[in-house]
C-alpha cells in the first residue's frame, strides 16, 4: 500500500513536470532536471539531452545504441582553418567520438582542434563545413524538390496550357495558385510577377523541409537555427532591394511633429531589422518546439520505464495517442510555417513597395 | 546556449543550396508552369468573353428575325390587302365597262331603229305623195260623176295602199 501511493505520487509529480516543460520552452535549453527522472538513476538516462541530440545537427544519421554498438551513417567531415587548411575525411574516424585523427576531435559533437597531447588548442580556429545530416537531408529533400517540380513544368509543356492537371501536377497546382492568389497578389500588387519565383522557392523550401523533418530518425532541417537564419537573411535582401525612397523617407522623416522624430526614427530604423530577425526566431521556433512536444511524448514511456516498467507499458498507449496527436499537428505546421514565412516576406516586401503605388496612383 | 549558436557550415550550405535551387527552379519550373497557368487562365477568360459576345450575337440574330418575320407578316397583310383591292377594282372596272359597252351598244341601236324608222318615214311620206298623186291623177283623170262611185272609188285606192 505505501509503495503504491509513493508510485503513483511519483508518476503524478512526472507528469506535472512534464506539463510545465512543455508550457515553457526554454527550460529544455537551460538542461532542467525532469523532476521524475532525475531522482531515477539520471546517468542511465537523460531525457533532456536526448533530446537535444534529436534536434541538433550532428555527423553522423544515429539511429540506435544496442549495447555498445552504435548503428549510425557517419557524414563527410569537412574541415577548414587558416593554420592547417582544408581537412577532409569521414566521421567514422573519430570511432564516435573516442579517437583523435589528424589533429581533430569530436567534443560532445563538435569537432575541435587538439595539440600533440590530446588536449584543445584554443590557437587554433576551425571552421566546419562538414556535411552534417542537416546538410545531408537538406540536399536529399532539394534533389526531391527540384525534380518533383520540373517534372511537373515539364509536364505542362508537354500537354500545353489547355489540358487539365494530373498526378502529381493536380496537388501542385491548388499549392502554386495559393501562394500567387492568396501571397503574391494581395500584398504586391501588380509587381508580384516579378518576386513569384522567389516567393515559391522560399515556400517548397520550407515546406518540404518540415515535411522531410518529420520523417522519424531523420534531422531537423527547418528547426535550426542556422538555416532559419540564411532564409530570414535573403529575405531582409530581398526587402531592401525593393524599397523605394518612400519607404526610406518614411522612416528618416516619419509624418510625426518634430519632437517626436529623436524617439521615432531609431524605432523605425530598428523595424527593418526586426522583421527578418522575427521570421527567422518564428520558422526556428516553431519548429524546434514541434520536434520536442514529439520527442517529450517519447520520452515519456522511458521516463516512466526507468520508473518502473509496468507504468513504462501503461503510459505507452497514453504517450504514443499524444504523439500521433502532435505528429498530426506538425504536418499542418508544416504548410502553416512555409506560408506564414512567405507570406509574411510578401507583406514587408509590400509595405516596402508602398510609396510605389501612391506614386502610381497620382500619375 | 547551444541551440542558437548557428553552425557555419550549415550557413554556407544552405545558402549554396538556396541559391541553386532558386535559379534552378526559376527558369525550369517556376516560369514554365507560372506561363502556363497564365495562358490557361487568359485561355479561359477569353473562351467565357467570347462565349457572352456569340450568346449577344444569337440574341441580336434572334431580335432580328423576329422584327423581320413582323415585318413579312405585316407585308403579307398589305399585299393581300392590295390584291384584294385589285381584284375588286378590275371586277368593279369589268363591270363598268361592260356598262358602259351596253349602254353605247343600246344607244347605237336606238340611234339606228331611229335612223331607219325617220328613213322608213320619209319613204313613207314619199311613197304616200307619189300615191296621193297617182290617185288625184286618177281620179282626175275619172270622171266625177258619180258622187258615190268617186267615194268608193277613193276607198278602193285607199286599200290598195298599204303602208308596208
Amino acid at each position: 500500500m505505501g509503495m503504491a501511493s509513493k508510485s503513483i505520487k511519483t508518476l503524478l509529480v512526472a507528469v506535472f513536470s512534464i506539463f510545465l516543460l512543455l508550457f515553457s520552452a526554454n527550460s529544455f535549453a537551460s538542461d532542467a532536471p525532469v523532476g521524475g527522472a532525475e531522482k531515477h538513476e539520471a546517468s542511465s538516462f537523460d531525457p533532456a539531452k536526448l533530446i537535444m541530440e534529436h534536434i541538433m545537427d550532428a555527423h553522423e544519421f544515429h539511429f540506435a545504441t544496442i549495447g555498445e554498438k552504435h548503428i549510425s551513417i557517419p557524414l563527410p567531415v569537412i574541415l577548414y582553418s587558416p593554420e592547417r587548411g582544408l581537412t577532409m575525411f569521414n566521421y567514422s574516424k573519430f570511432n564516435h567520438g573516442h579517437d583523435v585523427y589528424q589533429g581533430y576531435k569530436s567534443a560532445e559533437g563538435h569537432i575541435i582542434a587538439v595539440n600533440e597531447v590530446g588536449e584543445h588548442d584554443t590557437t587554433i580556429t576551425v571552421y566546419d563545413m562538414s556535411l552534417t545530416r542537416n546538410v545531408i537531408q537538406m540536399f536529399i529533400a532539394l534533389i526531391l524538390l527540384c525534380l518533383l517540380m520540373i517534372g511537373v513544368a515539364n509536364k505542362y509543356k508537354r500537354n500545353g496550357a489547355k489540358v487539365a492537371p494530373s498526378g502529381f501536377q493536380n496537388a501542385v497546382e491548388p499549392v502554386i495558385t495559393f501562394v500567387r492568389d492568396e501571397v503574391g497578389k494581395p500584398n504586391l500588387g501588380h509587381a508580384y510577377e516579378k518576386f513569384m519565383p522567389y516567393l515559391l522557392t522560399v515556400f517548397f523550401f520550407i515546406l518540404i523541409n518540415n515535411l522531410m523533418g518529420l520523417i522519424p530518425g531523420s534531422a531537423n532541417v527547418t528547426g535550426n537555427i542556422a538555416f532559419t537564419i540564411v532564409l530570414g537573411v535573403i529575405s531582409f535582401f530581398v526587402i531592401l532591394f525593393s524599397t523605394n525612397r518612400h519607404f526610406w523617407a518614411h522612416i528618416f522623416n516619419p509624418p510625426v511633429p518634430g519632437f517626436v522624430k529623436p524617439i521615432l526614427v531609431p524605432v523605425e530604423f530598428l523595424g527593418i531589422f526586426t522583421k527578418p530577425f522575427a521570421l527567422i526566431v518564428r520558422l526556428f521556433a516553431n519548429m524546434v518546439a514541434g520536434h520536442i512536444v514529439i520527442t517529450c511524448f517519447v520520452m515519456l514511456i522511458f521516463i516512466f520505464g526507468a520508473m518502473s516498467k509496468v507504468a513504462g507499458w501503461g503510459f505507452a498507449p497514453v504517450s504514443m495517442a499524444f504523439t500521433i496527436f502532435i505528429y498530426f499537428i506538425e504536418i499542418l505546421v508544416a504548410f502553416i510555417q512555409a506560408f506564414i514565412f512567405t507570406n509574411l516576406t510578401a507583406v514587408f516586401i509590400g509595405q516596402s513597395m508602398e510609396g510605389a503605388h501612391h506614386d502610381e496612383a497620382h500619375h | 546556449m547551444e541551440l542558437l549558436n548557428p553552425g557555419v557550415g550549415l550557413l554556407v550550405w544552405t545558402l549554396l543550396a538556396f541559391l541553386v535551387v532558386f535559379f534552378l527552379l526559376k527558369s525550369f519550373a517556376w516560369k514554365p508552369i507560372l506561363a502556363s497557368l497564365k495562358e490557361r487562365e487568359t485561355g479561359i477568360a477569353d473562351a467565357i468573353a467570347s462565349a457572352d459576345k456569340v450568346k449577344a450575337e444569337m440574341a441580336a440574330l434572334k431580335n432580328e428575325n423576329e422584327a423581320m418575320m413582323a415585318r413579312a407578316r405585316e407585308e403579307r397583310a398589305v399585299m393581300i390587302k392590295e390584291a384584294k383591292e385589285t381584284a375588286d377594282k378590275m371586277v368593279s372596272d369589268a363591270k363598268d365597262k361592260a356598262k358602259s359597252e351596253y349602254d353605247r351598244i343600246v344607244a347605237e341601236a336606238q340611234s339606228a331603229i331611229m335612223q331607219q324608222k325617220n328613213a322608213a318615214l320619209t319613204d313613207v311620206k314619199n311613197q304616200v305623195g307619189t300615191l296621193v298623186i297617182e290617185v288625184a291623177e286618177k281620179v282626175l283623170s275619172r270622171e266625177l260623176s258619180n258622187k258615190g262611185d268617186q267615194e268608193n272609188y277613193i276607198k278602193q285606192l285607199a286599200e290598195a295602199v298599204k303602208l308596208n
